[in-house]
Parts: structure tokens; sequence; C-alpha cells
């Protein structure tokens, strides 16, 4: 392999693991407040891509305008399915919080299958992002760019958001403890739906690129980038935020690398990510940011 | 446990009572015969199909209730399990002929192409190498808890469908199998799903299935107790993938045409709606929603093709049916988490007291609140 050849999969390695980061910062949000795996969030970025789709080749709507509106309404959607699926069962056991997680996760995969049919449809193609720049003999795509950066700036600003706004006080008051954050007057119904809501907009972000990056798009698409999602938030440390993009890189970049140097085992190239977990998980459950905790009786 | 009434019944009549029980329940497995012979001779093949669809998501809904329901893992890996049962029973059971036939990219293993075992051994080699893979995954895996086990049970039921996938020489790889002997019929599928549940039964009343429920009710007060959770939960996931393995030898030999995109995770999914509707922690409960959730399922199937009503004509949705049913999930969730039976069983004694009861109208009326 040639220095050239080993630098184009690097940059495929590091924007398929921004992308990675940009999903699994949702999962990690959710479980850090509500300890729930949100089974569906993957499909929420599946509906991200079809709504792009349906703005940008349908209704004909300028790039930028379809972006923003895809944002809102996918974020919307989020903070819908907090409501129905989740907060009734607040109090519940956990067993069937994730049942209805999982129940949630095979509407919208069904919804989607009526909605927009089963047959794979073609993201549209923007020139602004899809446009390849030769360098030297490597030729990558602008969008191979433009990923790493948006999830970057995107991670800064929800530092920001986390750390020095109110509402970001208030998700880390009730990620420590519900009952006291509700008896400091925090309202957690709010404070939860927030949290729904900005996870799903990430994910509608990195559905957009990811559209953009492997440009096929079909109801089920959703299900393996969410699953390798959540993969790369336990890597990294579930329920922490910077821990999910480390994740997040770790596993697109040693996925990429994987198949370029040992092209014999592409086929195995899924199960690589769940051999990843389990041994994650066997021997640092916590993974590589998060603290240890206490189990309490 | 249970006081009936106020005067302790005589030792006389438990005996009595227990050998009524087990006539009736011999009477019913008697007529189960009978109504299977009727069925085998004189339904259609469509319908003999369905039944034998029932009797197989009765197996599986039940061992993976015994790993869900009674012991208390969220174990999502049973669609792995039944691959390497379906697959294992397929190649053991499939004639030379028909494996040369479905090898056509790359030629078979030269041992697994002479080997050709009879229906029973093969469903129990599928089983027994399900159970074997469960207690390497169990092993390590069953130390995680709660949504993490399921998690890790659900990818490497990934894995074993993407291993599948890439063993060309020992399952076809993604082509699958074609033409599998259609071995599968009413007496081995109810055969089997009887046996199943007079297991369970008695497996749940052992000392066993309690120290299972102690797990589910409280881990850290059972382990307390002197209950060894690793052993246990061991214990309930092998068993459960043996059955799961068995299930999906019947349903292999059931569908004769096999390939790994069978089992994705919705079928694991299909199996946990069972569960959940019927009641996670009851048989009962179990063996009932396997049945409507089957039937339903084929029921519904004209939401997936055009049907009119009356004057509009509706055309057919593919994927409708599915809708129904992962709304149906949630619906159960949210509002009657107990599904059918919550963790009650079937009795002789409440099916004998209530037809008392509607026998005598007139009699005492229950006091308020009272149900038995």
């Amino acid at each position: 392999m040639t220095f050239n050849v080993f630098l184009q999969h690097l940059t495929n390695g590091i924007s398929l693991g921004s992308l990675y980061a940009l999903v699994a910062i949702g999962y990690t949000m959710v479980y850090g407040i509500l300890r729930l795996i949100n089974f569906a969030h993957g499909d929420i970025f599946m509906m991200a891509t079809y709504f792009t789709f349906y703005s940008i080749v349908i209704f004909g709507v300028p790039w930028y305008a379809a972006f923003m509106a895809v944002i809102v309404v996918t974020g919307a959607l989020g903070i819908l399915l907090e409501a129905a699926a989740y907060r009734p069962l607040r109090d519940a056991p956990r067993i069937s919080i994730m049942i209805s997680a999982i129940g949630a996760s095979f509407l919208l995969e069904n919804l989607a299958i009526v909605i927009f049919g089963g047959r794979p449809k073609a993201f549209p193609a923007l020139e602004l992002f899809t446009k390849v720049i030769k360098l030297g003999t490597v030729s990558i795509q602008r969008l191979t760019f433009f990923i790493p950066i948006m999830t970057l700036i995107l991670l800064f600003v929800l530092l920001y958001l986390i750390n020095h706004t109110k509402s970001g006080m208030a998700m880390r008051a009730v990620s420590k403890d519900f009952e006291t954050s509700r008896l400091m007057g925090i309202d957690v119904n709010r404070t939860i739906s927030f949290t729904f809501g900005i996870g799903s907009m990430l994910a509608a972000v990195g559905g957009i690129m990811w559209g953009m990056k492997f440009p096929q798009i079909q109801p089920l698409m959703g299900v393996m980038p969410g699953i390798k999602c959540f993969i790369a938030a336990v890597i990294g440390g579930i329920g922490n935020i910077h821990g999910a993009v480390i994740g997040g890189f770790i596993l697109g970049l040693v996925e990429i690398l994987l198949i370029a140097f040992l092209p014999d085992l592409t086929g195995y190239r899924d199960a690589f990510a769940f051999i990843l977990l389990i041994i994650v998980l066997l021997f640092r459950p916590t993974g590589i940011m998060g603290e240890k905790i206490a189990e309490k009786v | 446990m249970k006081s009936k009434s106020l005067s302790q019944p005589s030792a006389s009549l438990l005996v009595r009572i227990k050998e009524r029980n087990v006539r009736l329940t011999l009477i019913s497995i008697l007529l189960l015969c009978l109504f299977l012979y009727y069925a085998d001779k004189n339904f259609n093949a469509y319908q003999i199909r369905v039944l034998n669809l029932c009797a197989i998501y009765t197996v599986l809904g039940l061992s993976m209730n015994l790993i869900n329901g009674f012991t208390g893992l969220f174990s999502l890996g049973h669609a792995g399990f039944m691959a390497i049962g379906a697959y294992t029973c397929a190649l053991l059971t499939m004639p030379v002929a028909v494996k040369d036939q479905n090898f056509f990219l790359a030629p078979i293993n030269e041992t697994l192409r002479e080997i050709v075992l009879p229906y029973p051994a093969a469903l129990l080699i599928g089983g027994i190498l399900a159970a074997l893979i469960a207690f390497l995954i169990g092993a390590p895996v069953l130390r995680l808890r709660g949504d993490y086990l399921g998690i890790a049970t659900l990818g490497f039921a990934e894995i074993i469908r993407i291993v599948i996938t890439n063993l060309q020489t020992i399952t076809n790889g993604a082509i699958g199998f074609k033409g599998i002997p259609a071995k599968t019929n009413l007496w081995w599928s109810f055969g089997i799903a009887t046996f199943t549940t007079v297991f369970l039964l008695w497996l749940i009343k052992s000392s066993y299935g309690r120290a299972f429920k102690a797990i589910r009710e409280d881990e850290i007060a059972a382990e307390a107790m002197g209950v060894s959770l690793f052993k246990h939960k061991v214990l309930s996931f092998v068993i459960g993938a043996f059955f799961a393995g068995v299930g999906g030898g019947l349903l292999g030999n059931l569908l004769g045409a096999i390939n790994p995109l069978l089992f994705r995770f919705t079928l694991t999914f299909n199996i946990l709606l069972i569960i959940v509707l019927g009641g996670m922690g009851s048989i009962t409960g179990t063996v009932i929603s396997a049945f409507v959730v089957t039937i339903g399922q084929e029921a519904l199937r004209f939401l997936d093709q055009p049907f009119s009503l009356g004057f509009v004509q509706v055309p057919g949705i593919s994927g409708l049916r599915m809708v129904v049913f992962s709304a149906l999930l949630m619906l159960v969730v949210l509002f009657f988490s107990r599904g059918l039976m919550g963790t009650s069983e079937f009795s002789w004694d409440y099916i004998i007291d209530l037809f008392k009861r509607l026998g005598k109208p007139s009699g005492k009326p229950l006091s308020k609140g009272g149900t038995k």
C-alpha cells in the first residue's frame, strides 16, 4: 500500500468516524439522563435523510433552507417520540422501557416502509459538497473535509450549551439525580424533552451528511449505523460526550483501516464493531472516559 | 401456600384434586391428538402450515420467556440461536443430491456432504449446538446487566449471522439453502411444543425455577440467600438456547428454504412481541399469545394486499401489517404492561371454580373485591 492510498483511507476513516461521533452523542446524552438505550435513535437518523430527500427532490426547496427545516422537524420528532414512548413509562421497570424503545424503533422503520416505500432512493447530490478535490494523487470529496469540521463545530456548541447555559445545567442536574433536581425546581420532563430534541437534531445533521456520503437511502438504513454509533458511545464511556466523540473516531478509523489492510475480512466488517463492543464491555464496561459507578443496593 | 378456605382441606381431598387434575390434563392432551389427527387429514396445506408455525412459535416464545421473563435476563440474541439450529438441522437432513444442487458457487465441505441423519437426531444436534454456543457466549456475557446484556446478545446474534454469511463451504453464504426436506409436520411441531411446555412447567416448579425467579426479582437479594447467580443464569440461557435451536430447526424444515437474512433482528422482535403480549413470566400466556400472534399475522395479511371497503378501493400497502404489530407491542407495553396473563398460570382448579360459580347464579354473591 502506498502512502497516498493510506492517506485516502485515513481521510475516509476520519469522516466516517465523525459521522459516528455525531450520532453517538445523541445516544450518550439520552443514556446519561434516562439510563436508556434509545433504540429508535438510528431510525430518527433515517427519518432525517428521508425528510431531506423529500424537501429537496420532491418539493424543490433550496438546500440550505431544506437542511434547516429538516433539523427542526427531526428535533420535533425526537421530542414527540419521547413524549409518546418513554414519558408514560418513567416509573416502569427498565425492561418495559427497553421494550417500548424497541417497539418505537420498529414502528418508525415500518412506517417509513409504508410511507416512503421499501425501494432504495437516490439522495440528491449537491455540487457544493460532493465536488472532488485533487491533492497530488489523492482525490477527496469536499465533504470529507467538511464533515469533521462540522462535527467539531457542533461539539463545541454543544459543550458550551451544556456547561454554560441554564438548560445545560438543568440537564447535568437531572442526569445526576431525578428527585433532587425536581426538588430544586427543575422541570424534569422539559429537560428530558430538550435532551431528546438536541440529540435528534444532531442525528439529523449526521443523517444529512451520511446521505451525501453514501447517497442511497432506504428505510432500514438507520439500523446498522444506529447500533454502531451506540457501540461508539459505549467504547468512549456512555454518558460522556467527549467519550462519544472519541469512540466514534476510533470505531470509524479502525473499521476503515482494518478493511484497507486486510481486504479478506471485508465480509466481517459489521461483525468487527460488535466484537469490539463485547471486548470493551467485558474488560472496561465504563468505556474509555467513563467513571466507575458504585452499585447501590 | 394458598389458603383455600378457612378450614384446611384434608390430605385425601388434596390427593383427589391432584388425581383429577392429572386426568384432566391427560384428557386434554388426548383431545389435542384427536384434533391434530383430524387437522392432518382434512385441513389444506396453508392451514396446516399456519398451525405448524403456531406450535414452532410456542417453542420459541417459551424458550425466550425462560431467559427474559423468568430469569429476567434481557437477551436479544434469539435469532442467532435459531439460525444455528436451523442451519445444522437443514445440513444434516438434506440428501447428498440436494446439497450438491445448493452448493453451486463453491463445493461443500467433504465430511458434511456425506452426513445425512434422521430428522429427530438432526433437531437434537441443532439444539445441542445452539446450547453449546450459548454456553460459550453466556459464560463471559452474562456478567453484564440490563440493557448492556441486551446489546451484547444482540451483537452476538448479529456476529453469528455474519459468520454464517461468510462460511461459504459450510452454509452456502448469502444464498442459503433451498429444497430442505419438509420433515416438519403437525406431530413433530406439536409434539415438541407440548414437550417444551411440560418441561418448562416442571423446571419452573423445581428449585432451579425458584432460583431463576429469585434472580429476576432481585439479584443481590438472591445472591445473599445463597443462589449462585452465574450458575443459574448460564443454565437458563443454555436451556433457552437449546429450545431456540430446536425451534429454529423445526422452522427451517417447515419453510424449506433459509438464508441469513431470515435471522435478522426482526425475528427476535416477533418472539419478543409474543412474550410481552402473553405476559413476561407466564407459560400459559406465551402459549396463548404464540397462537394469537401467528394467526393474527396471517389474518392481517389482507392489509398488505388491495382490498375494497364497499365503495372505495384501498390499494394494498406492503408493510402495513408490521406497522400494526409494532404499534400493538407499544400499546401493550404502555397500557397493559402485564400482558395477557401477567405472571399467573392456567390451573384446572381455577377453571372448575369458575364453572361452579357460573353454574350457580343464585348462589351467594361475592363479597366486594373478592375474585375467588
